[in-house]
């Protein structure tokens, strides 16, 4: 009722002609959505705010660097080639972690899933393996695998491993009994009902956990590289609190976050794509 | 007219579908209960039954998803089902659905000229979640037929339809049977779909056919009929449906 008054009088009676509900609920989106501006308006009055604290003294800049000296930082480490270097051996980590975790997850949750003797063999071992905390087992990976590459990566590996597992795993086992029956009426073979119907049938819950997998990678990485590392941008961030740089902290957790958001998009993009044939994604 | 067809027995044909004593139970009592019939070849038969009275049953047992633990069942090899809903894959077009196993190299063009036939031809690209609940059951009813099969079964596979749609459906299962002369065995709830489609209508009641009617009517058939009459009033009988006098 509040909307219609807000539009033309034209415009109310065309919608009125038409009955249909989507007409409705997407004028009356259109009045109550906020901008773009109004959504930007709190973090635009945190970050002046933030500034002017510091350039009147009220924070020093041991506590916390202004939004000004946290962008000139960013931008002489960029110059001088810290940041990329540490962004690519931090990346270079991230991803072969994932590449690793994610192969031996999908392999597992297939043995598992496809097969009664495979769930026998491996699933009790996950389900007790998932209940680790996996950081408290860095002193343990850092006995093993010294201080090298290995440990870090193992770690990423390691937490990526258990939700591309658990989420496969279930949905291998969750596809349509409707849909299997139907093969066999068709006459598929095993290969073919694995390949045409299960496995296109668990895809949106391995993406699922694909995503899971992508945020705990960066929070392993984050870990990994703050106890043990002489590069990355872990390493980085702690070689600054030696001297109380915290415009070079700040630098490190924004492009973290960063990275983040980024993975996720990226995540979501390959599933808009690969799930073309839901119907959220259809058109 | 209808003097003419009713005195001399019916000649069946040569039975491609044979069933013998077959007894299925799930721990309680039997669902079907040492069941006999058998459908001729190219023969079109209507299976009705109040609901739980096993029809879908026997079916799955002649798909060959239930296994035979008591009686006999001889089916050919080369069936297919139409389920009550389409069991589509969602991740497949339409087209990969009704080629879905076919291995030949022309599957494409067969799935394409199969979905011609139930009128899909412009929806051969679509993801199967955008069709409606008709176009749905077509592309199913497609996805059987390309197979050339010899025996075809269809478990209310227009249940879940408006009744415009559900007219036109039978109207082109009709002319599909003609066409491809398959034994087709048809699970309905609806007398008057057996009586326009089938050759045979059978009653099945806990599991045993309590009556069996020959439709010896010409087509297409037409509801206004007297003999069409008569024999839903059988039906409907044998179903327990109590009638107004008419
Ligand atoms: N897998 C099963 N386990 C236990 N009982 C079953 C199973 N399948 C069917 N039944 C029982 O067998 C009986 C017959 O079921 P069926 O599905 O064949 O009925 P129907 O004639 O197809 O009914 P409807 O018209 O409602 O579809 C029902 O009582 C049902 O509960
Ligand atoms: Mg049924």
């Amino acid at each position: 009722m509040l909307d219609t008054t807000l539009q033309p009088v034209a415009d109310q009676s065309a919608s009125q002609r038409r009955p249909v509900r989507p007409a409705r609920s997407t004028t009356g989106q259109a009045a109550r959505r906020p901008g773009p501006w109004r959504r930007l308006a709190s973090p635009v009055v945190v970050l002046a705010l933030w500034q002017a604290a510091c350039s009147a003294g009220l924070i020093s800049p041991q506590t916390l660097a202004s939004p000004w000296q946290i962008l000139q930082t960013a931008i002489s480490l960029t110059r001088d080639g810290t940041l990329p270097h540490n962004l690519l051996v931090s990346l270079g980590r991230a991803l072969s972690g994932l590449a690793i975790g994610t192969v031996a997850g999908v392999a597992l949750a297939l043995v598992a899933g496809l097969s009664r003797l495979g769930e026998d063999a491996v699933d009790a071992l996950m389900q007790m393996g998932r209940t680790l905390p996996v950081l408290a087992m860095v002193p343990l990976f850092i006995l093993w695998f010294g201080i090298g590459e290995t440990p870090k990566i193992a770690l990423v590996s390691l937490g990526v491993l258990f939700p591309i597992y658990l989420n496969l795993f279930k949905g291998v086992r969750n596809v349509d009994p409707k849909l299997l029956e139907m093969a066999r009426t068709l006459g598929l073979s095993r290969a073919q009902t694995i390949l045409q119907v299960i496995l296109p049938g668990a895809l949106p819950d391995l993406l699922l956990g694909l995503r899971f997998a992508v945020g705990i990678s960066w929070l392993m990485l984050v870990v990994a590289e703050q106890i043990n590392a002489n590069s990355g941008i872990g390493h980085m961030m702690m070689d600054a609190e030696d001297f109380l740089r915290t415009d070079i902290i700040l630098v490190g957790l924004f492009v973290y976050a960063a990275l983040g958001l980024i993975s996720d998009q990226i995540v979501r993009s390959i599933e808009a794509r690969v799930l073309a044939w839901r119907p959220s994604n259809v058109r | 007219m209808n003097m003419m067809h009713r005195p001399e027995p019916v000649i069946r044909p040569e039975p491609v579908i044979r069933i013998e004593g077959l007894t299925r139970r799930f721990g309680g009592p039997a669902v079907l209960d040492a069941l006999d019939l058998s459908v001729g070849r190219g023969e079109f038969v209507a299976l009705l039954g109040r609901s739980g009275s096993g029809k879908t049953t026997l079916l799955r047992t002649l798909a060959g998803l239930d296994d035979v633990t008591e009686g006999r069942v001889q089916v050919p090899g080369d069936v297919a089902v139409v389920f009550q809903e389409s069991r589509l894959l969602p991740w497949k077009r339409v087209w990969q659905n009704v080629g879905l196993g076919l291995g030949a190299r022309d599957a494409k063009d067969r799935a394409i000229a199969a979905l011609g036939e139930v009128g899909l031809d412009h929806r051969v690209d679509a993801w199967p979640l955008t069709l409606s609940g008709g176009e749905a059951q077509r592309a199913g009813i497609a996805r059987a037929l390309v197979r050339e099969p010899q025996f075809l079964m269809l478990d209310e596979p227009f249940a879940s339809l408006d009744a415009l749609t559900r007219l036109k459906m039978q109207a082109m299962v009709g002319e599909l049977w003609q066409r491809h002369r398959c034994a087709v065995l048809l699970v309905t709830h609806d007398v008057d779909e057996a009586l326009l489609l089938a050759d045979r209508a059978v009653v099945l009641e806990h599991g045993r056919i309590r009556t069996e009617v020959d439709i010896d009517l010409p087509r297409p058939r037409r509801h206004a009929d007297a003999e069409f009459n008569r024999l839903r009033g059988v039906l409907l009988d044998a179903l327990g449906v109590e009638q107004a006098s008419h």
